[in-house]
Parts: C-alpha cells; structure tokens; sequence
C-alpha cells in the first residue's frame, strides 16, 4: 500500500466511558458512530464502507441505517480496528469504496447486550488448554511472562513501572477511569491475580466504544478536522493458544505486524514521536518495544523504569493512560487508535508537543493476532 | 447441588487417539514421515511441511517447566486456587499446557527448568489429562 494516500477524517468515542448500565453494546456502536460522523460533519448516508468486530456488520449496520457496498468483518480480538483501518485503506484506494466507518462497542463491565465469551469443549482450546484451569485473560495472558523475565533479566520491579508510569499519563487525561499516583511498591502490594501479575498490572474492565471514519486524503482535505494520515501498515495471526507460540520471548504477530509497518511508512524509529503499544497486561509495552525493533528485549524494563516513556520522556508511550489506567472495554484497540488520532490533530489531553508521527501498535487475543498503523499529520 | 466441574475435553476425530493414549498411560504426539518434525496439538497432517504422511508415537513423557502463572483469582470451575497453569516443553519438542502435580504451587517450588515428567488424572471413564510431576533423581 502506498502511504498517505488515505486519511483519518473522523474520530471519536463513545459519550461516555467506564460503568455504563443503562445503554447496550449495540446502541454503544451505534453512539460511537454518531459521534464520528458529527466529528465529520458527514451524514449516515455518506457512509458507503463499514468495518466491526464481534458484532457483525449486517447488525450494526442495519441498526444505523447504512447501506454499504464494502464491509469487512475481521474479528481477530482487540486488534481488529488496526486490521480494519489497514484493510479500510487498501479498499479506498482499490476504489471499492469512498467513506469508511469503522465501530467497536463493548459492554465489557456491565455485559448489557453483549454474549459471554464461551470455549467449546471439542475446540483445540477447550481440549489442550482449558482443562489445566485458565479462566478468563488474566490467568492466560500472563503465561510467558516469568520465562520472558528469564531469558531478558526482567525484574518485577521493571514490570511494576509500567503501570506507575501510565497513571502519570492518565492522571492528565480526564476521561481516565483511574487517576490517582501510584508507587512501585503499591503496585507489588496489590492483590494477586495471576502470579507473577498483581491487580494493577492486569487491565480496566469497562464499557465503552469509538468509532473512526476514513476516506482518501485528496478529499480529507475539505473536512473540517485535520487530517491524519496512514502512513504504514501491517498486520499477523499466530495462534489461538498461548501455550503454542513460537516462543515466549517474543511475538511472532508483534515480530511481523510491526516491521512491515515501518517499512510501509518508510520510517526509523527515531522518527517516532508518540507510541501506543496495546496493554492489557503490564508485559505487553515490554514485548511491543523488543519486537517493534525499538530496542533488544533486553532494554526494554530498563527503559521504562528509567522514565523514558513517561511525560516529558524521549519516547511517549500510552499516552491516554492506556488500558491498565484509562480503559479497557475487552477490546482496547479502538482507544489506542483514537489516542494516535487525538495526537496527531494535535487536541489530546496530554499532548505531545509537535507530534509528527505516531505509531499504533495492537495485539488480539493472547498474543493471537497483531496489527500496527504508522499516522501521520504531515503530507 | 452438584460441585462445578472442570473443563472436560471433548475429543475429535482428529484428536481422539491423544485422548486414547492418555487413557492407556501413554503420551502420545505426531511426527511427519517426511520431515521428522514432531508437533502438537493433534492433526492429520505435517505443520511444517504439509505432508498427510504422518505416524503416531508413545513419547517419552519428560520434559522441563518452560514458563507458568499462579492463578489465585478467578479460579476454573473445579480449581482450589492458588494453582500453577504451566507449559511444559517436552522432549520431543513440542510445548503443552498442563498443571504441575506433588510440587507445592508456590514461586520458590517452582522453579523454571526444572525436570518433569508425566502422569495421568482419570476425570471420568472417557477422559485422562495428561499432568506433570517434578521428575525423580
């Protein structure tokens, strides 16, 4: 795909975020999408492309009223909005369509509407690896955590910095459900979940939903936001099954999504001014900044607990507080997309000063799938 | 009312002599008749090579701890937390999950590397997992 030939031309998420009992998931999509396209300043009916996770397109489209001659409905887990944005993009430009939407809603704390997650006994999963007791993320995702630790020389303490240093970022954002300081040692203190990860290293479960509206950037032009650009982008699978990954002491997804972005963009990455790296677990930021090719594995606790990603650090990570401190619906791909966005207009709370380029970078699933956007808001 | 149960795994046709061999007291995995390769989960054909020329062996059943949590919240139906969630890699290559057996479930007992090897728990006349204990001597 060539760069910056597509653009973001709206953005935005749902009114609310956090404990929403009183509206289901559907009419979540249905809020986050209306709030695009008054982002826009478009009508429903200028809609023509659609993309959703989860809930499929043929729903949430008949609910909005949209009547579209492309759909995509790719649904790898929390990453499926980076996917739809890269497949949104080839799209546009293949001419198949003109105006993208792309939704992602989630009653993931108050379950209005929303299917319980279920593991079919004869699947691969529910015979290999639900019988030994996994239950839910956090007793999964944490998996390769400890062998990560000893290969690299991770320390609890580095691991712990992680979420410290997202609540400094979430503590500048207002729509953060959680913003109070927190210490290292809070962080070790905090109950046991799924040893070796504690209460604060696991992520928020909230309700929530964005939404994004694309189009090409020659007509991104005549909307009444700034555009941002999509750069690059690249995209994997690798497998279902936690235990069955090629090693724990990277991702293959993160290893293949990620470098074809930048290649894509055409970018090193000292030119990255802002990073979002998908945290649903306080290890992710470390596997993200090793298999992006921003640092050896090794460095990367280091990094962190040095205060590089912190405000003011050289390399501003998580900006929105991330989902360990800002939200996290079940699927947090679409908030670190609306961050990037916000940066890139220039307009986020705790924005990074003259932001050119902004990397994305989301995993689905347990290190199951990945996807990775480059924007930018230069031509 | 009845104590919740433990996930049973509900075999395929393309699993079924796994289960079979946990049933028998045997670990059974794959190998491609073409290109050596040992793999796992189950399936009729070679994941690295594609060849549908592949042979089923009783493996050895030791390997070492590869990496693991400590589940404390939420427990699985059936499960008295804490308790370990591991991957074992085996011998033969490949890596499963299973749970760690006559080993305390504490960070210090279980130590990374460390030597196991098989055993089978019975859950019904249909079903034996396959689990690990730390490997003698």
């Amino acid at each position: 795909m060539r760069s910056n030939q597509v653009a973001v031309v709206g953005a935005a998420e749902t009114t609310e975020l956090g404990v929403i009992p009183n509206v289901s998931q559907l009419q979540l999509h249905a809020d986050a999408a209306l709030n695009a396209i008054a982002d826009a300043g478009l009508k429903l009916s200028d809609i023509d492309g659609f993309a959703t996770a989860v809930e499929t397109p043929q729903q949430v489209c008949h609910y909005l009223g949209i009547k579209p001659t492309w759909v995509d409905g790719t649904s790898v887990g929390g990453c499926s909005f980076m996917l739809h944005v890269r497949h949104a993009a080839a799209a546009i430009e293949a001419g198949l369509c003109k105006t993208v939407l792309i939704t992602h809603a989630e009653s993931g704390k108050s379950m209005i509407g929303k299917a319980p997650r279920s593991i079919p006994a004869d699947s691969l999963q529910g015979q290999f690896e639900a019988p030994f007791g996994v239950y839910g993320p956090p007793s999964m995702f944490p998996i390769p955590v400890l062998r990560f630790m000893k290969t690299y020389g991770i320390t609890h303490e580095q691991l712990a910095s992680v979420a410290v240093v997202q609540r400094e970022w979430a503590a500048k954002n207002p729509r953060a459900m959680m913003k109070d300081p927190i210490t290292v040692a809070d962080v070790l203190n905090s109950r046991m979940i799924a040893y070796p990860f504690r209460l604060l290293q696991c992520c928020l479960v909230t309700d929530g939903g964005g939404a994004l509206i694309l189009t090409s950037a020659d007509r991104a032009r005549d909307f009444p936001r700034k555009p941002v650009y999509i750069m690059g982008t690249g995209e994997s699978v690798e497998t279902p099954m936690v235990s069955q990954m090629e090693t724990f002491n990277s991702s293959r997804a993160f290893k293949t999504a990620g470098p074809l972005a930048f290649r894509e963009a055409g970018i090193a990455h000292r030119d990255v001014d802002h990073l979002m790296i998908y945290d649903a677990f306080a290890h992710l930021p470390l596997f993200g900044l090793g298999d992006l090719g921003f640092m050896p594995h090794e460095e990367t606790g280091k990094f962190i607990a040095d205060g590089n990603t912190r405000p003011g650090g050289k390399l501003p990570l998580n900006t929105n507080g991330g989902g360990l401190s800002y939200m996290h619906s079940g699927m947090y791909g679409m908030y670190a997309l609306q961050e990037s966005v916000r940066q890139m207009r220039g307009i986020a709370p705790a924005q990074v000063p003259n932001a050119k380029i902004s990397v994305c970078h989301g995993v689905g699933g347990m290190f199951a799938a990945s996807g990775t956007i480059v924007f930018t808001n230069e031509r | 009312m009845a104590e919740p149960q433990r996930a049973r795994p509900k075999p395929t046709p393309e699993t079924q002599h796994f289960w079979d061999g946990t049933k028998a007291g045997e670990l059974r995995l794959q190998r491609c008749d073409a290109c050596a390769h040992v793999y796992f989960p189950p399936r009729p054909f070679c994941p690295s090579c594609a060849s549908r020329k592949v042979s089923i062996f009783k493996a050895s059943g030791k390997g070492f701890l590869y990496s693991y949590v400590i589940n404390h919240r939420p427990a699985a139906p059936g499960f008295t937390p804490p308790y370990a969630i591991a991957v074992v890699e085996l011998a033969e290559g490949p890596r499963m999950m299973s749970n760690i057996i006559d080993c305390p479930q504490t960070p210090e007992a279980l130590e990374l590397n460390m030597k196991l090897e098989v055993a089978f728990e019975t859950l019904d006349d249909k079903i034996s997992l396959p689990v690990f204990r730390p490997a003698k001597g």
